[in-house]
């Protein structure tokens, strides 16, 4: 990009964080219980469409069961709190161990599968996670489920409230994921990850050893759905059991829908989507309660012939436009300018009206 | 020994079901190299049409054709306005769409037909045709696999003996080519998801009777269909029955006699998925699947 464009643009991108990274802060202190603890449900479920991103965006293995380790690290710490009397963030290790070993399980078959028929076996497996949750039912509580223990806030957090405790907890662990999956995917490991789904016999053949980085996304994804899971337990202030219900297949679809209305291959994009498939449906079943659901189905369908890179994608779509418009001089044109990313001497799309000068033929 | 006898002739019923849904995902994957994870609901909402004519007053079968009629065409707009658009190549995507059209079509008939369930008259009267002491086999189940069968038949009659079918075939297998030699590729790919959604259609009907009309119809099925699928082999419609009967006796036998799928018979059919897709992807009557690098 040249450099007029950079400096602008670095600069509205910080204020603006800087003003949301305010506004996010202050929440727990301006709503009150209800709204904090769906918040901080906003929170866990973008860690979790995070770790979707990075096994479906970014390494092209389209997963339609992350609903179930979202399932198996918030049973973990469920199990581990309620009926072993562990405290809540010490079972976070356990819940990331055990969701990466299953992760690794499910991704040395899913070497032999590709594209919708791997879309199939993880849609099955979510499917059947519920009933695995009931078959044990002794572990797991069946059906009625398990009670989970409050998440207190401790004496040294200076009287602040219990929904307010978990909404700050869930969310330094949401940033230090961020940073960390971002750190991945810039990475020379997170080349050979995008590479692999953009191109895997190519990504072979420059010798990205495929087995390895497929299966290793896999356990890392479902080790940060684990992850995930086991915060969303521990927002206890609104929700204080799990059952088998809130696990189903339709969980492992909301993810996927957050994961490509945010955009699929962004880190920003699960926390935008995360906040979609919060939000939306109460709004929506304001609406019209029975229709909601048409809206939602209707929705997804609109935002793949519309934004199938989701709205994230759709921004960056914008502001490439607006960028091309700019030109390297900052003028302003109507027809798009040459693009900046092409160099110094690349051609403009039309004619530059700014005034090139023309070639006279020579006076005799 | 009649318990066994008897669990199998039960498969066999219940596969016919999950081979009549197989059908229609086969025929559509034949067709367009899709999987239509929505296939289930369509059924479901072509089902609850055939149930209106039915209580307007018309015989089942008259019912059911009509219906399939209906959704044939609600099949090719579905492919045209979401379906293409996309691209076949944008597999995500596709998999999004699907997926939205599963959630929509279920709310939609939720809103429209409420969700109560209703009772779908029988097509073959569930009465005993044969029976070899304790073990009945009735003429819905010869009925239900006869008509099947006779599906596959005229499946295969399209595929290998008509120009339209050699047009389908060639289109699933390469779009751009077919285009080229000036095969109308929009209209086949409608054609193909109209005559799958009609398929989906029957096997609704084939199945209301004995699960009970209901937004649920289909939910129950589908994976079990797409394991059938699987297993026959996604571009063989004889693969589907087949698939779909041993998926259907599977389920019960191995809920049967191993503890371990006592009441978790989805556990079965999902193990059929994985050991088939990795031993034998292209399942037992598939062609197998080359890619060119």
């Amino acid at each position: 990009m040249s450099r007029l464009a950079l400096s602008p643009r670095r600069a509205v991108l910080g204020v603006v964080a800087v003003i949301l990274a305010a506004l996010v802060l202050y929440i727990p202190q301006y709503f009150e219980e209800f709204r904090v603890a769906q918040f901080s449900s906003v929170i866990a479920i973008s860690i979790a469409v995070l770790g979707l991103a990075l096994l479906t965006g970014f390494n092209g293995q389209i997963s339609v069961g992350h609903g179930a380790f979202f399932g198996v690290g918030a049973y973990t710490t469920a199990i581990l709190t309620a009926d072993h009397e562990w405290g809540h963030l010490s079972t976070i290790p356990v819940a990331m161990v055990l969701c990466f070993l299953l992760g690794v399980a499910v991704g040395l078959p899913a070497l032999r599968i590709s594209g919708v028929y791997l879309a199939l076996v993880t849609l099955a497996l979510a499917t059947l996670f519920p009933l695995v949750i009931q078959k044990y039912s002794d572990i797991t509580g069946g059906s009625t489920g398990i009670g989970v223990p409050d998440f207190e806030a401790p004496a040294w957090a200076g009287g602040m409230a219990d929904d307010q405790w978990a909404y700050y907890v869930l969310l330094t662990f949401a940033v230090i994921t961020f940073v960390l999956v971002r750190n991945l995917v810039r990475s020379r490991v997170g080349r050979a990850i995008i590479a692999i789904r953009d191109g895997e016999t190519a990504a072979e053949v420059l010798g990205v050893n495929l087995a390895f980085y497929k299966v290793m996304t896999f356990g890392i994804s479902a080790m940060i759905a684990g992850l995930a899971g086991s915060l969303f337990v521990m927002n206890t202030a609104v929700l204080d059991r799990v059952d088998p219900a809130q696990y189903t297949i339709t969980l492992s679809i909301k993810f996927l829908a957050a994961l490509v209305i945010g955009g699929a291959a962004t880190i920003l994009g699960p926390v935008l989507g995360a906040l979609f498939i919060v939000f939306v449906p109460e709004y929506s079943s304001e609406v019209d309660a029975e229709l909601s659901n048409v809206i939602f189905g209707g929705v997804l369908i609109a935002l793949m012939l519309v934004l199938p890179t989701g709205f994230l994608g759709g921004l960056r779509r914008i502001e490439a436009g607006i960028l091309r418009r700019l030109g390297r001089d900052g003028e302003w044109r109507r027809a798009a300018g040459p693009d900046p990313r092409d160099g110094p001497d690349a051609e403009a799309d039309s004619p530059d009206p700014g005034g090139s000068p023309t070639v006279e033929p020579a006076a005799s | 020994m009649e318990l066994f006898f008897n669990q199998v002739i039960n498969g066999i019923q219940s596969g016919c079901i999950y081979a009549a849904l197989a059908l229609a995902l086969v025929l559509i994957f034949r067709s367009t190299s899709l999987l239509n994870f929505a296939q289930g609901e369509m059924a479901m909402f072509s089902t609850f049409i055939a149930y209106l004519f039915v209580d307007w007053g018309a015989p089942v079968v008259l019912a059911i054709i009509i219906a399939m009629a209906i959704s044939m065409v609600g099949g090719a707009v579905i492919e045209r306005t979401l379906i293409r658009p996309v691209g076949v190549d944008n597999v995500l995507a596709i998999v999004i769409v699907t997926i939205g059209i599963f959630i929509a079509v279920n709310a939609l008939a939720g809103w429209i037909y409420g969700t109560d369930g209703r009772v779908f008259p029988r097509i073959f009267a569930n009465e005993s045709l044969v029976t070899f002491g304790d073990v009945t086999i009735t003429q819905e189940t010869v009925g239900t696999l006869g008509i099947l069968l006779t599906v596959v038949a005229l499946l295969y009659l399209l595929f290998q003996y008509t120009k339209i079918g050699l047009a389908m075939r060639a289109v699933a297998s390469n779009p751009e080519s077919s285009r080229l030699v000036g095969i109308p590729v929009g209209r086949v790919l409608m054609l193909g998801w109209g005559l799958a959604a009609a398929l989906g259609g029957l096997a609704g009907a084939l199945a209301a009777p004995q699960l009970n009309l209901s937004l649920n119809l289909m939910q129950g099925v589908l994976i079990y269909a797409f394991a059938a699928a699987t297993l026959g082999g996604f571009d063989s419609p004889l693969g589907a029955v087949v698939g779909g009967l041993i998926v259907g006796v599977t389920q019960n036998l191995a809920g049967q006699y191993i503890e371990f799928f006592d009441g978790f018979e989805l556990g079965s059919a999902l193990l059929l998925i994985l050991v088939v897709l990795l031993v034998r992807p292209q399942g037992l009557f598939g062609s197998k699947v080359v890619t060119r690098v």
